[in-house]
């Protein structure tokens, strides 16, 4: 690739912590990246789902509706890891004042997003043939869906403030205050549930069969793989949009132009 | 030209902020009337029933105050904003956090306190015990503190945005979930003739760290809508 080698000669041959923070650096990176997220993505999320519909055993007590636990879990990890690397992002961005930390941080909240909501729908879903109801006000509920309403929170700013670098300021400093405020919402919403509901509904407490768990765990890392490759996707396609005026940008999107 | 000190920057700005609060009597006095209007629409939506109604009221009075408080908070910067005294306050040598807590103190004085001054009368319509009428009123004392530390980070953060309303309650009312909780627990605490206690304690933590760090935030947010 002859773009990458004429830009990777202006800068610095020493490696650093900031080397990869470089737009053009970054992408170059991780559109390597990208292809290996989708393989990973794609073959353990088969195999995951492979054993966890098919191999795993029937729960003694839930039967087969427990086997929604394969989405919904991973789904309910990555919605709120997803929050804490939107804010982490966030704040780079405000420290340092670097702009692929903006991207990032924005690119990881639609994702954030779409994992709360996949999360509570299945639960949903889990829930009705489980406990009889689609929806309980149980902490854990409540609280995933007080996520939900923080990322929207997040896009609604984002997308509310005409000039993007205050947009990507201001959106970035309210994930910073909302990922305070997290904890503090889980605890209140736990001391109100216990108070009011007498009889709670606990999920029964089965020690998990080992298909079941590496069924799940490789679940897990499908999302992981997909959420990389979504996020470092969106993130070079704002970068190839708002660094259009440089060369680098303009030879690559004549490139790929070229290709389709 | 007279310099003037901190403290007496901030006395003005406070003044100034309550003085224009009482020119605009329709604003203000609408997040009251607001106020009023919403906690009696519940009887008529629900029904009349004295026992339920009693059961639900710490939560309609909480809920009341919390969107009459949204009502009033797009205002709170917005106006200094446009009219370019927010940047004078910003290059003052007070800083802007101090100037903020000036400004969330005044609107406080004009929205929460006056909240508060009504409830008690609003409360009886519910046929609430005097007891939690008395804690009714603490935690909205501490409650509506909160609500306007809090929320004037969303009314910082949407500063010179054109349609603030709505988005001020969708960054906003999140965050505000706990004080909501806190505050309806106590009450209901009370008319169970439970220990309350912890609730206000808690609640009294949560506006110590909001009072701390709402300002602080508030700063930034409109340090980056000056920039």
């Amino acid at each position: 690739m002859d773009i990458k080698s004429t830009l990777s000669k202006p800068s610095s041959p020493s490696w650093n912590w900031f080397s990869f923070a470089a737009p053009s650096r970054f992408y170059f990176l991780t559109k390597k990246i990208i292809p290996i997220c989708w393989v990973l993505a794609f073959v353990l999320g088969a195999t995951g789902l492979v054993m966890g519909l098919l191999y795993a055993p029937t729960d003694a007590q839930q039967g087969d509706a427990y086997r929604i636990i394969f989405i919904h879990v991973p789904a309910a990890w990555m919605s709120m890891l997803l929050y804490v690397a939107m804010a982490f992002w966030g704040a780079m961005g405000l420290i340092f004042n670097a702009r692929l930390a903006y991207r990032l941080s924005n690119s990881i909240a639609i994702t954030g997003a779409l994992m709360t909501f996949i999360a509570l729908w299945t639960g949903a879903l889990w829930g009705k043939p489980t406990w009889g109801t689609w929806w309980v006000w149980d902490a854990r509920l409540t609280s995933e869906l007080i996520l939900l309403f923080l990322y929207i929170a997040y896009l609604s700013l984002y997308s509310a403030i005409e000039d993007q670098r205050k947009a990507s300021k201001a959106a970035s400093l309210l994930a910073i205050i909302g990922v305070v405020n997290v904890p503090i919402i889980y605890f209140s919403v736990k001391w109100w549930n216990t108070l009011h509901q007498g009889a709670s509904i606990t999920v029964t407490k089965t020690s998990m069969q080992s298909t079941m768990l590496i069924a799940m765990l490789i679940m897990t890392f499908a999302f992981w793989a997909y959420a990389f490759a979504v996020i470092l996707s969106r993130v070079n396609q704002k970068t190839l949009d708002e660094e259009s005026h440089t060369d680098w940008a303009l030879t690559e999107l004549k490139r790929l132009k070229a290709t389709v | 030209m007279q310099k003037l000190s901190t403290l007496e920057i901030l006395l003005a700005v406070f003044k100034r902020d309550i003085s224009l609060a009482l020119r605009r009597q329709s604003d203000t006095l609408g997040a009251v009337f607001f106020f009023a209007l919403v906690v009696s629409l519940f009887p008529l939506a629900i029904g009349p029933e004295t026992k339920l109604l009693q059961q639900i009221a710490p939560g309609i009075i909480w809920v009341s105050a919390l969107l009459a408080v949204m009502l009033s908070l797009s205002r709170l910067f917005n106006d200094d904003y446009q009219d370019g005294v927010l940047e004078q306050l910003a290059l003052s040598i007070c800083p802007l956090a101090l100037i903020a807590i000036a400004k969330i103190l005044a609107h406080w004085t004009y929205t929460g306190l006056i909240l508060l001054c009504i409830s008690p009368v609003l409360a009886l319509q519910f046929n609430l015990s005097a007891i939690a009428i008395e804690v009714l009123l603490i935690t909205l004392f501490i409650g509506t503190l909160i609500l306007s530390f809090i929320g004037s980070i969303g009314a910082a953060l949407t500063v010179g945005l054109k349609s603030s309303g709505a988005l001020i309650s969708l960054l906003v009312l999140p965050l505000l979930i706990p004080v909501l909780i806190l505050g309806t627990l106590a009450v209901d605490a009370a008319t169970a003739s439970l220990p309350y206690s912890v609730y206000l304690y808690i609640l009294l933590a949560l506006a110590v760290l909001a009072s701390f760090f709402a300002p602080i935030a508030c700063a930034a947010a409109l340090r980056i809508a000056l920039d």
